[in-house]
């Protein structure tokens, strides 16, 4: 087998060193009804290179992919063009194979970019510090809660209406658990709930939950609602999807929020079917030993040259163990690399001009899209992301539109199953790698659809 | 006023029903370079055992129990910038949080500064 | 925007340089130092050519941002050798042995990542129509169909992120089952030597974590554990192979134990590269085990992740698996039973753990992996796994003090301690030794069961000729150890870097770059 360089003269070489006469003296301690006489029964055998890629070339060809279509899918994660460079330089094995940078000596590599990732991370969402990563978006957000739940020592979370319902349930499957209580809601399409969020919090509240933009891409001024949590001692915990928003518009953190988390995916990661992504964490130097996650800090070595190690680990399971800030271990290391390859790329400059491309991008759909007889937007504000209404359930809409060779949204339909008021609409993102001719194909195939 | 040591290797001064509360040296050299401290907030409640502040090293974080009943009345702030004061002074300066007792006679239980020594000369 | 370069760092000129082994640029050769992206960027530089945007009216309401951010770019080429040039100051498993125990460093095929880069699954949106996805689906019930059968377990629950949120996936289970059986217990047993995400899981659900001690052989003690079973604790989690690189021959009994006082078993698959494709841990009365996909079927580490941690489940834990899962229909299509069905298919729920259905990209390169090994080529790499492993064991015993050498072979890992070193010589002196030696060391202090644990756990995917290189570093460096040679107190001496100040770290954080911040 390729992947064995065990030869059998070696096999049997070892065995005698060993003083063992045959392989299974050393399972001696699994229960002889345990062991198996052969390879696990019912399952295929070993397979060639070739035919292991033949296997899954079938099984791809099954699937639409984003770049051979049409294509305006968001709702939490999001198509854009990916540097090649990108892709070559997580694939150079010292950062594919390297382990957590647990021997920092020989791990600096890993180390220099988890201070680079952090350090930009906390500058795009406007906070004095982020961590080296979590598993995304969605355990982010709930991470930040307990986090709250720590730092306030209370247990009543206000989540907005328009935070992801995928957020919204991880959030509601571990305070089940947990104890804590969560105020919901389901989002209005006639306003966003930031009255309804300032009117909830009382002296019990230990945080307020707002995604920026919302799940329907409508952007608040968050700072009324900043003033509101400091009023009454909770935290405001500001959720953002995607991240190249904060090129066009403030960062969460220049507004009073406490804690920022978002999913990282849209930069250098790639859409790979919701995982994995990069949850990113970010938050005021002083709660920072409340953070949950591994922190990279700088120092210097016994010559006195700079380098950089995991720090304050005294927070993290392997040491605190039942009292710790979190159980994660791994987090989405090579995915942060890949976001902070791409952020280097594009720099400030970059940003400013990609975050540009796909707002204006955005607004010419929009503007075509309600042109249309009996589509009408929702939105007074958006980034690059909006949502639409349709005469009839958008649901039956998104797949007649994937027939015609268009992938022509989300609908709320599939986000909220079952909420009438919202049967109607349809979520559309319009990033960079939409072209004119991508447009004016929603627009005919939405056309035909609806007629 | 009378210093009183614990078998957790903390010690505590008391005069009248005030006490100060810190770790030993020995328990200073065992965790080695102290990194930072959690401080208990002052007029908070604690119960003989309790656990009010944390004592971290680079690789380990170490429960500091109070050894009696009380409130606290303040923490030594000046381990926030320099928690290398509980390796430098444990005995002294690098004390960590100050509590007023509320059962004088829970202090029967404690050991005495020659008793303490031939406890950790066994360890 | 900020004035480009705001560290003001620029090339020095060169003068005649004089001290032996030093030079000009701090560089050595093929070792080149590298500076923060902060340093050497600025914020007028871009690497991607962006075109310019169509006019359009801003509808940004009035949050448009105006202050600068502080991201420095720099040109595609500059990227490539900033990243290149730290690349190489890191060890991976495709440098050398990476023998760091209870971690499964093996090797990671490139036919995975090759297969995981096919557009069919990375460049496909996980809320697309389930038509357009079916292929995907497809992938992940057939790596579902794999893991259940390896481990003769009733179901599969594939959305877990890495170990720990499978762990926390296995035990908000058990937590769920209790519950609908209305029953509030609040202990959860754990041995003294597991890693330390399970009591941090056990107690992020709410258990209170009570350890059973273990015997002298490094096992589980039975009798201790049977002794405390009763109506409040609600299971037991145990690492099989336990963290001494051991296997616990009473599991079954464990198990039986624990079922007849109404608890479950959670089992930590941590080890489980031991014995895949030998032993079915269903077999053992596992109700519970999360199998961590970057450890057993060898999708990359990454520097610390993504990894991916599905759970398989017994018959008694199957109704409260987590949403999403896939199902195929009655016509053979797939779909996802999410939220909007649950009610019906998976009334007990427990709920979502995660938005979307899990590591796309690892299930795509862990069933490459067992595709390619087939149910055979797995029971192989388990036993090659366990024969290297005692090899290393007996090879070095003489040499390192082996706690449970006596006690018969080790499973994939062999364990040693720092008994017989020279007064102040420790195992991280070996450590840091092996790092000169050219190797990456072992896990070190961990089990913390044993004093100054060495964890050696090489892997299959090493020659006789690697293990052999290895077995003799490790004992020159041990040696080295136990004679005192003060040189080894001070390495590694070859590296990118010496010893760090982990304490000056940790008593003065800093996090972030702020070196423009300083001087403004």
């Amino acid at each position: 087998m390729r992947y064995l360089p065990l030869t059998p003269e070696d096999r049997s070489e070892m065995l005698g060193v060993i003083g063992a006469g045959a392989i299974d003296d050393l399972f001696v301690d699994v229960p002889a009804e345990a062991r198996l006489p052969g390879p696990v029964p019912g399952l295929p055998l070993r397979a060639t290179e070739m035919t292991v890629e033949r296997h899954f070339s079938a099984l791809a060809r099954k699937n639409k992919a984003a770049s051979d279509h049409p294509f305006f899918l968001g709702a939490g994660a999001y198509k854009h063009h990916v540097p090649a460079s990108v892709d070559h330089l997580i694939q150079r094995g010292e950062f594919l194979t390297a382990y957590t940078p647990y021997q920092p000596e020989i791990a600096q590599g890993t180390l220099q970019v988890l201070f680079e990732f952090q350090t930009q991370v906390a500058r795009l969402f406007g906070c004095d510090v982020a961590n080296a990563s979590m598993y995304d978006g969605s355990t982010a957000c709930w991470e930040a809660i307990g986090m709250a739940g720590r730092v306030t020592r209370r247990k009543k979370a206000v989540l907005s209406g328009g935070l992801h319902p995928h957020y919204v349930s991880v959030a509601k499957t571990m305070a089940r658990f947990t104890g804590d209580v969560l105020d919901t809601a389901t989002p209005s399409l006639d306003g966003t709930d930031l009255e309804r969020l300032i009117g909830a919090i009382d002296a019990e509240t230990s945080c307020v939950v707002v995604q920026y933009p919302d799940v329907l891409g409508r952007i608040d001024d968050l700072s009324p609602l900043a003033a509101a949590c400091q009023a009454a001692g909770a935290l405001l915990i500001a959720v953002v999807t995607e991240p190249v928003a904060l090129g066009a518009i403030k960062a969460p953190g220049e507004m009073g929020a406490d804690i920022v988390v978002g999913e990282g995916q849209s930069l250098g990661v790639g859409l790979q079917f919701g995982g994995p992504y990069v949850g990113l964490f970010a938050t005021r130097d002083k709660y920072v030993r409340q953070m949950p996650g591994r922190l990279c800090g700088e120092t210097v070595d016994a010559t006195g040259k700079r380098g950089y190690v995991l720090t304050l680990s005294t927070r993290e399971q392997h040491i605190r163990r039942e009292k710790a800030t979190s159980n994660i271990c791994t987090n989405s290391g090579l995915c942060a690399l890949a976001f902070s390859i791409h952020m280097t790329l594009l720099g400030e400059r970059g940003l400013r001009d990609l975050a540009a491309l796909n707002h204006a991008r955005a607004v010419q759909t929009a503007d075509r899209l309600v042109a249309i007889p009996g589509v009408s937007l929702v939105n007074d504000s958006f980034f690059n992301e909006f949502t639409v209404t349709l005469p009839k359930p958008a649901r039956q809409i998104v797949h007649d539109l994937a027939a015609k060779g268009v992938l022509g949204g989300v609908s709320l339909g599939r986000l909220y199953p079952g909420e009438a008021a919202l049967e109607n609409g349809l979520v559309i993102a319009v990033t960079e790698v939409v072209t004119d001719e991508d447009i004016a194909a929603l627009e005919a195939a939405l056309k035909e659809v609806l007629a | 006023m009378t210093r009183y040591f614990t078998k957790d290797h903390e010690w505590i001064d008391v005069d009248g029903t005030s006490g100060i509360v810190g770790i030993t040296d020995y328990a200073q050299s065992q965790l080695g370079d102290i990194t930072y401290v959690d401080l208990p907030a002052a007029g908070s409640a604690v119960k003989k055992g309790d656990a009010p502040c944390v004592v971290d090293s680079v690789k380990a974080a170490s429960d500091v129990y109070s050894p009696v009943s009380g409130t606290i009345a303040a923490a030594n702030d000046a381990l926030g910038d320099t928690p290398e004061l509980v390796n430098t002074d444990p005995e002294q300066g690098g004390w960590l949080f100050r509590i007023d007792l509320s059962d004088a006679a829970e202090l029967d239980g404690l050991m005495d500064k020659a008793a303490y020594d031939a406890y950790i000369a066994e360890l | 925007m900020n004035a480009p370069n705001t560290a003001g760092w620029r090339p020095e000129l060169g003068e005649a340089h004089i001290a032996g082994d030093e030079t000009f640029t701090g560089n050595r050769a093929l070792m080149l130092d590298e500076r923060l992206i902060f340093e050497i960027g600025d914020a007028s530089t871009t690497g991607v050519d962006i075109d310019p945007a169509p006019a359009a009216a801003s509808r940004l309401g009035n949050l448009a941002r105006s202050e600068a951010i502080g991201l420095p770019g720099l040109s595609e080429p500059e990227t490539v050798r900033h990243y290149t040039r730290l690349s190489r100051q890191n060890y991976g498993i495709d440098l050398g042995f990476f023998p760091l125990g209870s971690c499964t460093m093996k090797h990671n095929p490139r036919l995975n990542e090759a297969v995981a880069r096919m557009k069919g699954f990375k460049d496909v949106h996980p809320l697309q129509p389930r038509e357009t996805v079916q292929g995907a689906l497809a992938v992940i019930d057939e790596l579902a169909h794999w893991l259940v059968t390896l481990t003769g377990m009733d179901s599969v629950a594939m959305s877990p992120k890495a170990g720990a949120h499978g762990e926390l996936c296995g035990i908000l289970a058990i937590k769920a089952a209790l519950e609908a059986r209305g029953e509030d217990r609040k202990v959860i047993l754990v041995p003294e030597s597991a890693h330390g995400t399970n009591p941090a899981t056990a107690a992020f659900a709410g258990f209170s974590v009570e350890n059973i001690p273990a015997t002298e052989a490094g096992r589980v003690d039975l009798a201790a554990l049977k002794a405390r079973l009763g109506p409040d604790v609600a299971g037991v989690m145990i690492t099989n192979p336990n963290t001494c690189g051991l296997f616990e021959p009473d599991l079954k009994a464990i198990s039986d134990a624990v079922h007849a006082a109404g608890g479950y078993v959670y089992c930590d698959g941590a080890n489980f590269n031991a014995i895949v494709g030998k032993v079915r841990p269903g077999d053992l009365g596992v109700d519970a085990m999360h199998i961590n996909l970057h450890k057993t079927f060898s999708t990359p580490h990454g520097g610390g992740g993504p990894g991916s941690g599905p759970v398989v489940l017994s018959a008694a834990l199957s109704p409260y698996a987590p949403l999403p899962y896939v199902k195929r229909e009655a016509d053979g299509s797939l779909r996802l039973v999410e939220e909007e069905t649950a009610a019906d298919d998976q009334p007990a729920s427990f709920g979502r753990m995660v938005a979307f259905h899990g590591q796309m990209g690892m299930f795509t390169r862990a069933l490459a992996y067992i595709l390619s090994h087939g149910a055979d080529g797995l029971k192989q790499v388990a036993e090659d796994a366990v024969l290297n492993a005692n090899y290393v064991l007996r090879s070095l015993e003489g040499v390192l003090d082996a706690p449970f050498g006596h006690s018969g072979p080790c499973m994939h890992e062999a364990l040693f301690t720092d008994d017989g070193f020279a007064e102040g010589f420790s195992t991280l002196d070996v450590a840091k030794g092996l790092i000169d030696e050219g190797f990456h060391p072992m896990t070190v202090y961990f089990p913390l069961v044993v004093h100054g644990a060495m964890l050696v756990e090489p892997t299959e995917t090493e020659s006789k000729a690697a293990l052999d290189q290895f077995i003799g570093a490790l004992r020159s460096v041990a040696l080295r150890a136990k004679q005192g040679d003060p040189a080894l107190k001070s390495a590694p001496h070859f590296a990118p870097r010496r010893r760090l100040d982990e304490t000056l770290a940790a008593r003065k954080p800093v996090l972030a770059w702020k070196g423009d911040k300083a001087e403004g």
